[in-house]
């Protein structure tokens, strides 16, 4: 590990400040962050530690959602009963990640800003646009098995390799962000993560100095929620292919299908378009695979990873049908 | 601003170097070889250990992010003379091989048994709202962050399962 300062600010305000300059990194849960200064993929002058600045509650909001504090854990986020209760596709989301170790020290702002865990970023013998803007992308004619299916670009075909942001973009939540010239904005989670394009280096829209204060869930809606990770072994491995529903069905038909799918794309992946084709409909094994030819017109393959569009294509069958009581 | 961190009941200084881990922390200046550095990067979970009664991997987190919290390691659970109910059923069960990783198993297992009292769910549970049970489903998906390469993973099980069963 490269020699870095320690500094810990003792307000957000401080905070700000000091993590505006280019080579001063904020640290929370330090899982992923610390095991890539070991790698010397990141390779911060300065270490901000923000742990210390409050930010772990989770408040009921007062139009009937509820705010997790950007320094939550992860345990603590799964665990939460009104959590258990009323969004338990990002309790099944988080506990469907890592271990119980890393969970313990992983916090909400931290994993929303994870990196990717693509083989040729994580090790800086090999060329990675995102780590070293213009060395070239490995990942295209390389290896490829974890990699992007839709919305890649010629520079990058990561993944965000997070779920409880699939969770999250399912129920449409809101990410609260300090500025420092600014007061506070909020951005759809939706919208917080970028599609690689020319910069892949960006993986959110999070401006230097910015910090994550909480993540805001609407007010709960009476539906079904189903998580659904299907990876290489049956714990503590990344997602090939994830979806997080939450599903509705009135008077035999669709009311509510709010999908996001992990694994795919460099971010959780929303695509508007299902929803407005399920709702309204009757479910049938039909419809869900005209759901996953529109979830997947775009997509492409890179080789090793073309699996992943037939995947997704059944992992969305299998969730809608479980999730509508469906026999496909 | 206190600089210390308590192992095992006794307060330490936090070395001066940001860089060291807290797992080094142990190991190199406190001389607690039972911490054990597998992988180093949150992998196999040889070097877990206990703070303020959650199980961590100290290789991914430094010292310095630690002052005034309170750590327990394996050497902080039990001795050869007095070892803890889940060091005992590890001998009676053959919960080893090589050894190398038990230290992080067991510390890993005591806070899981606490976690499981407390009703924390986890992947394995069919209702997340309910009672949580020590099954064998349920202690394997718990403990997946703690790898065994000799492989004893079917004794570790057996080893948790008695004490789990013990305290219910």
């Amino acid at each position: 590990m490269r020699p870095f300062a320690f500094q810990r600010p003792d307000s957000l305000a401080h905070a700000h400040e000091l993590t505006v300059p280019e080579d001063a990194t904020a640290v929370a849960g330090g899982t992923n962050l610390l095991d890539l200064m070991k790698l010397q993929v990141e390779t911060p002058e300065r270490l901000v530690d923000i742990n210390r600045l409050g930010m772990t509650e989770i408040q009921e909001t007062a139009d009937g959602g509820l705010r997790i504090g950007a320094l939550a854990t992860n345990t603590a986020t799964a665990n939460d009963d009104r959590v258990r209760a009323d969004y338990p596709v990002l309790a099944r989301a988080i506990l469907a990640g890592a271990t119980q170790q890393l969970r313990n020290r992983a916090t909400t702002g931290g994993n929303l800003c994870q990196r990717t865990r693509c083989y040729y970023f994580t090790n800086i013998d090999q060329p990675c646009n995102k780590r070293e803007p213009g060395s070239g992308c490995g990942a295209i004619d390389g290896i490829a098995h974890l990699h992007a299916v839709l919305g890649t670009s010629p520079s990058c075909i990561a993944t965000y390799p997070g779920d409880m942001a699939v969770a999250l973009s399912a129920l449409d939540a809101t990410v609260e962000i300090a500025s420092p010239d600014s007061d506070e904005r909020s951005v759809p989670v939706r919208d917080f993560h970028l599609l690689p394009g020319d910069t892949p280096c960006r993986d959110n829209v999070l401006e230097r100095g910015e910090i994550i204060t909480a993540v805001t869930l609407p007010r709960p809606v009476k539906a079904k929620h189903l998580y659904r990770k299907v990876r290489e072994r049956s714990s503590y491995a990344f997602a090939l292919v994830s979806v997080a529903a939450i599903v509705a069905v009135e008077d035999g038909v669709i009311a509510r299908a709010d999908l996001a799918f992990g694994g795919l794309a460099h971010k959780p992946w929303h695509d508007a378009r299902l929803s407005e084709l399920l709702v309204g409909e009757a479910p049938s094994a039909a419809l869900f695979d005209k759901a996953g030819d529109l979830l997947l017109e775009g997509a492409r393959g890179y080789g090793e990873n073309d699996f992943k569009i037939p995947l997704a294509r059944r992992t969305l069958a299998a969730v809608m049908a479980e999730a509508t009581e469906t026999e496909i | 601003m206190s600089k210390t961190i308590t192992v095992n009941g006794t307060e330490r200084p936090i070395p001066s170097d940001p860089r060291v881990s807290l797992l080094d922390f142990l190991r190199e200046n406190e001389g607690l070889t039972g911490t054990k550095k597998g992988c180093d990067h949150g992998q196999c979970g040889a070097c877990t250990v206990i703070v303020n009664g959650m199980r961590i991997n100290s290789c991914l987190t430094l010292a310095a992010m630690h002052d005034g919290d309170s750590v327990t390691t394996i050497e902080g659970l039990g001795t050869p003379t007095s070892p803890s109910p889940l060091q005992v059923a590890f001998v009676e069960h053959d919960g080893f091989q090589c050894g190398y990783c038990t230290p992080g198993q067991i510390c890993s297992a005591t806070a899981m048994l606490d976690e499981i009292a407390a009703g924390f769910a986890s992947d394995a549970s069919e209702d997340l709202l309910g009672e949580m049970q020590a099954s064998p489903e349920e202690i394997r998906e718990r403990m997946s962050g703690n790898l065994c390469r000799c492989g004893a993973y079917a004794n570790i099980v057996t080893a948790i399962r008695e004490i789990a069963q013990g305290d219910a």
